[in-house]
């Protein structure tokens, strides 16, 4: 059964190797010179007083393979999903060939447990391997980059791959199975998995740990910007603030009254259209207003990454286990 | 002298007799005019099957008929071979019998009957008298 | 004798519909058994039910003594070509009797090679390029060199011109011939089966209408002709399979186990085609029930 496994699963090894492959080389030359590239500019940018320049330049090095990357990332388990899991089943059905595979000497719980095992494995290694070379090739850039807990960036490091592509490929495989057919089994693959990857980083990953709420005086080297607003008879005036928290992940970040409640004006004394910013701002910092900060500090990333992978990882087995007590009773 | 096997065996598929019936019919055709003689082996359930794509049990069955019979032998792991002779007759009598037949032919066909007409009297004259032969045990001439 | 397939009252319906109802079997082993009847009679449903592909809805069948499938041990002893003789188009010939020896513990590979050899397969050739002739026979070489006890058939020269049909057919014979396995294979036409098969079952309607030793089935059923007449007059035991009338004649086909005596008809044999044509122009009937061969 694992010879049958491997020679079935040959063809998308292969393809799957090859693209990891050209991945790996193109990695592998870029990379070192990335590094010196950081070395020689951005390390030395704060005795050059051209930091924000020279971050600039360095982050818009190998653009395209950086665009290349994230693609990869993100597509990279949906491809797996599609094109390991659904046609897993879905194509034997369609074809007959289950009532030649499954009439042999092996009951089906074992076909399938072998295939699932194998091809599952094989997801998890090569999203874990992808992973690992992206991880490492990016290390410069992240260093002047918007910290590993970002949302664009947080699906691209770490372990959380591996636990993507495996919740893929056990939904690809239960799609086959319900839909006995690849291509619609493929579609609604696809449909459910950036479905439910959509909803689990908008909505449920900040909540996996209890955000820190940072609730202290207005730090006036974080306050960015200050303005006006109107609504009809009501002039309203707030002030903006740009937490200094690197790496974080800030979900939430406001001015507050010494009460706690929104600052919303009215417009002091010394603010407005007619007066300077550093006027405005020597007001403001008389007023005794406060800030509150919800966020996840970018020590917590790796926390975050154990969680969000058992979750996936737990889904994946929730569903492989449904495809093996469904294709003993519903299929034929 | 390893004869091997001597007959092949046909079938009419909508003659309306049981194959395993056409098989012993055959067979004792061959002993009849001498096609096959004592010692000769019959054709293996196997090369039988090949040949006329027919079910296993129809050889089986018409070979048992056969032994039954009297006519041959079946020595498992080696084959069936032939132990039996036919009937009365002898080789001897086919010759004047069949001269005496084409007589009788040519009388019949001289006197105005046609092939079928001829055909038609003796069956039916064969089977009364075979009807008579059961009865008295000999052929009422 | 011990039985290769037991069926009690066994039904399967899908959704509304029953695709097979209230079959019952009692099937010797040692035999070649056709299963005929039309298409969507549940020929197919019977064969999968047999082989563990389908579970029942109502009532059970046995195989070999266990219902299937039942374990690998069942599995190993049932051999199985379904309709179309299904193969992996990407591999080669070699590699599916490669196939076959990994998934079979019971796999002969000598015969098997033999077999291929003398067929003629070449063993690198990509079976997707086979024609359908070649595949069915690299289809019916797997399910023989895992020795089993019985092979189920599901319509295995359907699709076969006369040729690959006969070489099907005899290779079939004389795998027979040479291990003893017991056969069931279905077909639409009872031309296909006719030589070969010595137990027939007819199957229309989903239900079986007779199943019996084709020697006795032939010797119990009868062609009645004669003057107009009402079928329902007829004696207690002659149980009438279909019936034909013009202005003054009718014409019966006829089931019945002892002599017809009555000199107004005119009886005659009727052979296996016209047999099984009979059956299949009943009226669906759902009161009456099959008529089963006695097990002796």
């Amino acid at each position: 059964m694992i010879w049958l496994t491997w020679r079935q699963f040959r063809a998308q090894a292969v393809v799957a190797s090859g693209a990891l492959a050209l991945l790996a080389v193109a990695f592998a030359v870029t990379g070192p010179q990335l590094v010196h590239l950081y070395d020689t500019t951005v390390a030395t940018c704060r005795a050059q007083h051209n930091c924000s320049i020279a971050i600039n330049a360095f982050q818009g090095e190998d653009n395209f393979l950086q665009n290349l990357t994230r693609l990869v990332m993100v597509a990279g388990p949906a491809l797996i999903g599609m094109f390991w899991g659904a046609p897993l089943i879905a194509h034997e059905v369609e074809v007959g060939t289950h009532r030649l595979a499954w009439t042999q000497s092996v009951t089906r719980l074992r076909w399938l447990t072998v295939k699932l095992g194998l091809a599952g494995l094989a997801s998890m290694a090569a999203a874990g391997l992808l992973s690992l070379m992206v991880t490492w090739w990016s290390s410069p850039l992240d260093r002047v980059g918007a910290g590993w807990l970002a949302p664009s960036v947080f699906i691209d490091r770490g372990i959380v791959p591996v636990g993507y592509s495996a919740f893929a490929f056990a939904l690809g495989v239960t799609a086959g199975l319900l839909i006995h057919h690849t291509v619609p089994a493929m579609a609604v693959t696809l449909a459910v998995f950036a479905a439910v990857e959509t909803g689990f980083a908008l909505k449920v990953r900040f909540h996996l740990m209890p955000p820190v709420r940072l609730v202290s005086a207005l730090n006036m080297g974080w306050v960015t910007e200050t303005g006006t607003g109107g609504l009809a008879g009501h002039t309203s005036f707030f002030v903006g603030i740009t937490p200094n928290l690197p790496g974080a992940w800030i979900s939430t970040s406001e001015v507050t009254t010494a009460a706690g409640s929104t600052y919303l004006g009215p417009v002091p004394h010394g603010c407005g259209a007619n007066y300077t910013y550093s006027a405005c701002a020597a007001v403001i910092a008389r007023m005794h207003l406060r800030q509150v900060v919800v966020y996840q500090p970018a020590s917590r990333f790796w926390t975050f990454q154990w969680y969000e992978t058992a979750i996936y990882l737990a889904l994946a087995v929730v569903l492989a286990g449904f495809c093996v007590w469904w294709v003993r009773r519903r299929v034929s | 002298m390893n004869r091997g096997t001597v007959i092949e065996f046909h079938l009419e598929a909508r003659s309306g007799v049981a194959p395993y019936l056409q098989l012993i019919h055959q067979v004792r055709q061959a002993l009849r005019i001498g096609l096959l003689s004592e010692g000769d082996q019959l054709p293996t359930v196997k090369d039988v099957v090949g040949r006329l794509v027919i079910n296993p049990n129809t050889v089986l069955k018409a070979y048992r008929e056969l032994e039954y019979q009297g006519l041959v032998t079946a020595r498992p792991g080696i084959g069936t071979f032939v132990t039996g002779t036919l009937g009365e007759g002898s080789l001897a009598a086919l010759g004047p019998l069949r001269r005496e037949l084409r007589r009788w032919l040519g009388k019949a066909r001289r006197s105005g009957l046609d092939d079928e007409s001829i055909e038609a009297l003796f069956l039916t004259t064969f089977r009364t008298s075979a009807e008579d032969v059961e009865g008295t045990g000999r052929w009422a001439g | 004798m011990t039985a290769v397939l037991k069926a009690q009252g066994l039904g399967k319906r899908y959704r509304r519909r029953w695709a097979l109802s209230d079959c019952t079997l009692d099937i010797p082993a040692g035999q070649v058994v056709g299963l005929v009847g039309p298409n969507g009679a549940g020929k197919t449903t019977l064969l999968h039910l047999a082989i563990g592909l389908l579970q029942p809805t109502t009532g059970q069948i046995e195989v070999l003594g266990d219902r299937p499938p039942a374990n690998p041990a069942q599995l190993a002893r049932v051999g199985f070509v379904a309709q179309n003789a299904p193969t992996y188009g990407g591999l080669t010939v070699a590699e599916h009797l490669r196939l076959g020896a990994h998934l079979n513990p019971g796999w002969d590979a000598v015969m098997a090679r033999d077999r291929i050899e003398r067929l003629g397969l070449e063993p690198r050739q990509r079976v997707g390029k086979l024609s359908v002739g070649q595949r069915a026979q690299l289809a019916l070489t797997l399910a023989i060199a895992k020795k089993p006890e019985l092979l189920i058939l599901d319509e295995p020269v359907a699709s076969l011109d006369p040729l690959a049909r006969r070489d099907f057919l005899q290779g079939l014979m004389e795998a027979v011939v040479d291990q003893g396995i017991s056969v069931v294979l279905s077909s639409h036409l009872v031309a296909d089966l006719e030589r070969v098969c010595d137990y027939l079952i007819v199957l229309v309607g989903s239900r079986v209408q007779i199943a019996g030793q084709v020697e006795h089935l032939l010797s119990t059923h009868h062609l009645l002709t004669g003057p107009r007449r009402d079928p329902a007059r007829l004696p207690e035991d002659q149980h009438v399979i279909s019936a034909s009338h013009t202005d003054r004649q009718t014409t019966l086909t006829v089931r019945t186990e002892g002599p017809i005596h009555d000199p107004a008809w005119t009886v005659s044999k009727i052979d296996l085609e016209d047999l099984v044509l009979a059956y299949m122009s009943r009226p669906a009937d759902a009161g009456r029930r099959p008529a089963l061969e006695v097990q002796r």
